[in-house]
Formats: C-alpha cells, sequence, structure tokens
C-alpha cells in the first residue's frame, strides 16, 4: 500500500541548515549551523540593499503611471485593439468593396457584411456588423482583406456594462 | 477497499461512521492514522496558478495523497479546431499555453508546413528563433516572479514583472498584441519586424544580463528560498520520465532532454547553446534549471541578432490551406516542456481532429509522486517549480 509518505524530506540531502541527513536522522554540527546563521542573514540583507538601491535610484524603474498619463499614451502602430473600417481620404466612403472576404476569415463570427444596390445597380456596402463581444482580436480578418478596408484600431478601454453595448454598427447605422 | 482501489467514489464505514471518499483516492484508513482527513484546495486558490483544482488526503498538516481534479477551464479547444480551417487554429493555440503563445503557434504553423511542403526564409526563421527565445525569457520571469509571491515574497514578483515588460512591448510593437500573440504564420509570419526590433532586443538582452544577477541576489541567494524548496518534491528521473514529464521537470532530474537540442526544429541546430540539468531533482533544481535557461535563450538570442539576415519575412501566401490527407505531428520545446501537435487530415480546409500534446498536463501527473508525505505548505513551492499552466491542461 502506497499510503506511508514516500518522501522523507531531505533524505540524503545535505541540510542547509547545518545538518546532514543520511539516514533520515538529522546529525548537528556546532560550525555548520553557525555558518549557515551568518550566511542566512547575509543574504536577507543582501536582498534588502538591492531594494534599498532601487528606492533611492529609481532610474531603472519602467512603471507606466496609467490611468494618469491617459492624455499622453500612444499606442504602438500596429497594436490589435478593435476593429475599425478605413474611410477614402477624400469623401470618406468606406474602402470596403462587400466583398465577405473577412466574414469568412474570421473564426468566430464576429463580422456580418450586409451589400445593397446603389443607383447603378453595382452591389456596395449596405451594412457592416461587427460583434465585439465574439471578437479575440486576432487581426486575421485584417488580414484577409485585400482592399485594406479594415484596420485594428488603437483604443482599448472597451469595457462595457451591457454585452448589447459591444454589437456595433461600423457602417450604415442610420438604415 | 476494492472499491476505492478501483477509484470509485463510495461509502465506508469508519468506527461506525459513513465517509465518503472522493473519486481517485485509494484510501487505506488504518490504526493510528485516525486524523485522516480530506481537504479541497482550489480551483480559486492564490497559489494555484490559475484555477487548479486538487483533493487532498492530509493527516495532520502532512500531505498523504494529491489528486488534481481537472476540467474547471475545459473549453474544448480540439474539438472547436475540427470546425476551424487550419489559420484560424493557429489563434486558438495561443490559448493553450499563453505564455508560450509565439512558440504555440510556431507549433502548429511547423506542422502545416510539414504537411503542404512550404519553405520558410532565413529571415523568417530568425525571427522566429528569437522571438520564441524571447518568449521562454517572459514565460520564465513570470514563473520567477510568482514562485516569489508563493513563497510570501511580494518583491519578486514584482520586480520579475519589470524585465518582463520590457519584452511584452517589444512584442507589441511588432504584432500588436501582448498575450494572445498570433503571429506566426505558415511560412514566417503575418508582419515583419519593425526596425526598431533588433535594437530593442539588444537593449533588453543586456539588461536582462544584470537582471539575472538581481534576481539571483533576490531569491537564489535567499535563506528562506534555500530552506522552502531544497530537499523538497524530489522527482527522480526515472519517475519523471514514466510521467512522460518533459521541460525543466524533466532537466532538473538530471535528464538532458530538449526537443531543440534532439529533434531541432526552426535553425536551433545553427546555435550553440548549453542544456542546464540538476542533480537531486528537487524544486531548487528545478528552480536553477530555468534561471539559467534564461541565460542559455540570452545567448541565443545575442547570436541570432547579430547575424540577422534581410530578405522577406514569409514564403508564398496561400489562399487556402488545404492539407492533403493524412496524419502530421510536429513537437517543439516551450517554456514547460515539449509541445505536440498531431493533425489527421482529410483533405480539405479544416482538421479531421487535432491533438494536442500538452507539457502541463504531464508534468503535473507526477504531482502525488512529489508531494505525497509532505507538509502542506511545501505543496506551494512543488506546484509553483512544476510550473503547470491550466489552461494548458485543460484546453
Ligand atoms: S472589409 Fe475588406 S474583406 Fe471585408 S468585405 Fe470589405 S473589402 Fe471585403
Ligand atoms: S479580429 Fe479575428 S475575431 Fe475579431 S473580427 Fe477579426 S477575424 Fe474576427
Amino acid at each position: 500500500m502506497k499510503t506511508q509518505a514516500k518522501n522523507i524530506q531531505g533524505r540524503g540531502y545535505p541540510v542547509e541548515r547545518g545538518g546532514f541527513v543520511p539516514d533520515g536522522q538529522v546529525h548537528w554540527s556546532l560550525a555548520g549551523y553557525l555558518t549557515h546563521l551568518v550566511n542566512g542573514c547575509l543574504s536577507l540583507v543582501k536582498g534588502m540593499g538591492l531594494t534599498f538601491g532601487y528606492f533611492s535610484h529609481p532610474g531603472r524603474i519602467i512603471t507606466q503611471q496609467y490611468p494618469e498619463n491617459r492624455e499622453t499614451l500612444v499606442m504602438f502602430p500596429r497594436f490589435r485593439g478593435r476593429l475599425a473600417l478605413v474611410m477614402d481620404e477624400a469623401g470618406g466612403a468606406p474602402l470596403c468593396t462587400a466583398c465577405g472576404m473577412c466574414e469568412k476569415a474570421c473564426p468566430n463570427g464576429s463580422i456580418s457584411v450586409l451589400t445593397r444596390r446603389d443607383s447603378g445597380n453595382r452591389k456596395v456596402l449596405g451594412r457592416y456588423l461587427y460583434r465585439f463581444s465574439q471578437c479575440t482580436l486576432c487581426n486575421l480578418c485584417v488580414e484577409s482583406c485585400v482592399f485594406g478596408a479594415i484596420r485594428m484600431a488603437q483604443d482599448f478601454e472597451l469595457a462595457a456594462y451591457d454585452s448589447s453595448d459591444l454589437q456595433l454598427v461600423l457602417y450604415g447605422k442610420e438604415e | 477497499m476494492t472499491e476505492q482501489q478501483a477509484g470509485l467514489a463510495g461509502d465506508i464505514m469508519e468506527n461506525g461512521v459513513a465517509m465518503t471518499v472522493p473519486p481517485g483516492f485509494s484510501i487505506d484508513r488504518r490504526e493510528g492514522h485516525t486524523d485522516e482527513y480530506f481537504l479541497n484546495m482550489g480551483p480559486q486558490h492564490p497559489s494555484t496558478h490559475g484555477v487548479l483544482r486538487l483533493m487532498l488526503r492530509m493527516d495532520g498538516e502532512n500531505v498523504l495523497e494529491v489528486v488534481p481534479h481537472l476540467g474547471y477551464i475545459h473549453r474544448g479547444l480540439e474539438k472547436i479546431g475540427e470546425n476551424q480551417t487550419y489559420l484560424q487554429n493557429i489563434h486558438l493555440t495561443d490559448r493553450l499555453d499563453y505564455l508560450s503563445s509565439h512558440i504555440n503557434n510556431l507549433a502548429l504553423c511547423l506542422a502545416i508546413e510539414k504537411a503542404m511542403g512550404i519553405g520558410v526564409p532565413e529571415r523568417a526563421e530568425y525571427i522566429r528563433v528569437m522571438v520564441c527565445e524571447l518568449q521562454r525569457i517572459q514565460s520564465h520571469l513570470l514563473w520567477w516572479g510568482v514562485l516569489g509571491m508563493d513563497l510570501g515574497a511580494i518583491t519578486s514578483f514584482l520586480y520579475g514583472f519589470k524585465e518582463r515588460e520590457l519584452i511584452t512591448d517589444i512584442f507589441e510593437e511588432m504584432c500588436g498584441a501582448r498575450l494572445t500573440m498570433n503571429f506566426f504564420r505558415p511560412g514566417g509570419s503575418f508582419a515583419d519586424v519593425p526596425d526598431t526590433f533588433i535594437p530593442r532586443v539588444r537593449a533588453v538582452v543586456e539588461r536582462m544580463k544584470s537582471a539575472i544577477d538581481e534576481y539571483d541576489t533576490l531569491l537564489t541567494n535567499n535563506v528562506i528560498m534555500h530552506l522552502r524548496t531544497k530537499g523538497i518534491g524530489v522527482l527522480a528521473a526515472e519517475t519523471a520520465l514514466a510521467h512522460g514529464c518533459s521541460g525543466p521537470v524533466l532537466r532538473g532530474s538530471g535528464v538532458a532532454f530538449d526537443v531543440r537540442r534532439s529533434d531541432p526544429y526552426s535553425i536551433y541546430d545553427r546555435f550553440s547553446f548549453d542544456i542546464p540539468v540538476g542533480t537531486v531533482g528537487d524544486c531548487f533544481d528545478r528552480y536553477k534549471v530555468r534561471m539559467e535557461e534564461m541565460r542559455q535563450s540570452l545567448r541565443i538570442i545575442e547570436e541570432a541578432a547579430a547575424s540577422f539576415p534581410g530578405g522577406p519575412y514569409r514564403s508564398k501566401k496561400y489562399a487556402t490551406y488545404n492539407l492533403p490527407a493524412g496524419s502530421y505531428y510536429s513537437q517543439v520545446e516551450t517554456a514547460r516542456g515539449l509541445l505536440g501537435v498531431y493533425i489527421e487530415a482529410d483533405g480539405g480546409p479544416k482538421p479531421y481532429r487535432i491533438k494536442y500534446r500538452s507539457p502541463s498536463f504531464a508534468n503535473l501527473s507526477a504531482l502525488n509522486d512529489l508531494a505525497a508525505g509532505h507538509k502542506l505548505a511545501d505543496l506551494v513551492p512543488i506546484i509553483a517549480t512544476l510550473d503547470v499552466l491550466i489552461p494548458d491542461i485543460d484546453r
């Protein structure tokens, strides 16, 4: 039966407390004990010394003072926040051609691209639905779009009280 | 007796009182052990690193038997993976061992590349190696900090995060994410590294060298650390091998097995690095192995940064990745050990079956051998130096 304790603590292993346990029995020596005592105290003092070094020379500290630095905080250009449509520079119309590749690429079904017909009977983007609550910010949709019509935006404070607030309509809201 | 040995839950009569034995225990209630009791540890417990639930059979303060209960955060990633394309599966591997997400991504990419015969450009290989080694250091830094915290030293937690932050910033600038990276793709990665990558990496390497010495002052040479880890949780090499342990847990027991050396993937065969091994196999040996691994990773990164080539970062992109029917396997060394990806493909865009062989699962199975016979307080450093990651276990 394997109920008996299998690992006897420190068996066959030199114990730092100044004793040695070759047979399950601790053999003490005064010299070993004292050496251990002094070295042990020294190690604690050294550790505290390092902490006080940082305390008096905080130059190596790299902590960001968020949220105090909110105004000046700039995320990296590639930062993957929530999805956003890229708009045409001149007219403000979306670059999206409603091809639906991003919808296919999304592993979580976060995107729905709905089309409509314009006056010339061409298929154009009607509504762009984005369920942020389902999105894992994986970047696959952005990679799949050959038109560069979507990007990951830079905002990151995206918590909401209600999951329905995370059902976003990126385009065609008024319809 | 027989009922419990078969691992079934059941009632046993104890001094005329019916006791319920939780499933998984082989209880032997003998004379002189009358105050045995069961203790539930976790899932929400500050020192179980996530949501690990342990059932303990205790005799006073001594742990007699530990049975881990899994499944608390099981998400069925392997089943979900059957309904996702191979490309989409990469982002699921982020969620296995989230501290090694780059390395997990790489494991799946290697399997896809092997199946479709996709070549990887030189620059992409260098990016992969450097990023994976940075990730290993980053993961070990978190482990180091949390280990200190588990032992009651909050300082080390903050110091570990200090340098870890620099590495996380490199990743954030490179791929936009800090945890679930989803960066590697079959044939390379989805973007090239920014121009600031190499200078930033060099700066981190420089700083890490002195930082590891600081860590040694803070924790490695600390007497409390020694008393709490030396001789605790001794894992014999045979036991470790029998349980299929890998990574620093196995190396701590003295077995110099590292996938990067024994089955080199990517371009690891070009770099010189040592495989640190322990001698006793106790908590302190596993600790030392990880500390030394950080130094070795720095060596690899330095070497790679010195000869970082130009050129394309990704080979030809495919519209769809349809693996030819058959089974494919790839393995990598994550920060926790051997991660294997096994794909059973049926020729379509989605895997018929995808299986992950995760290191934490095998490492956790040795827990009872490590912890039985120790005090309850020793269980904490044992779990901490096993460095199991629960999403990696539950998947
Ligand atoms: S965002 Fe891009 S991929 Fe998606 S529908 Fe529009 S053009 Fe197509
Ligand atoms: S980032 Fe990923 S999950 Fe989110 S919408 Fe794009 S493809 Fe879908």
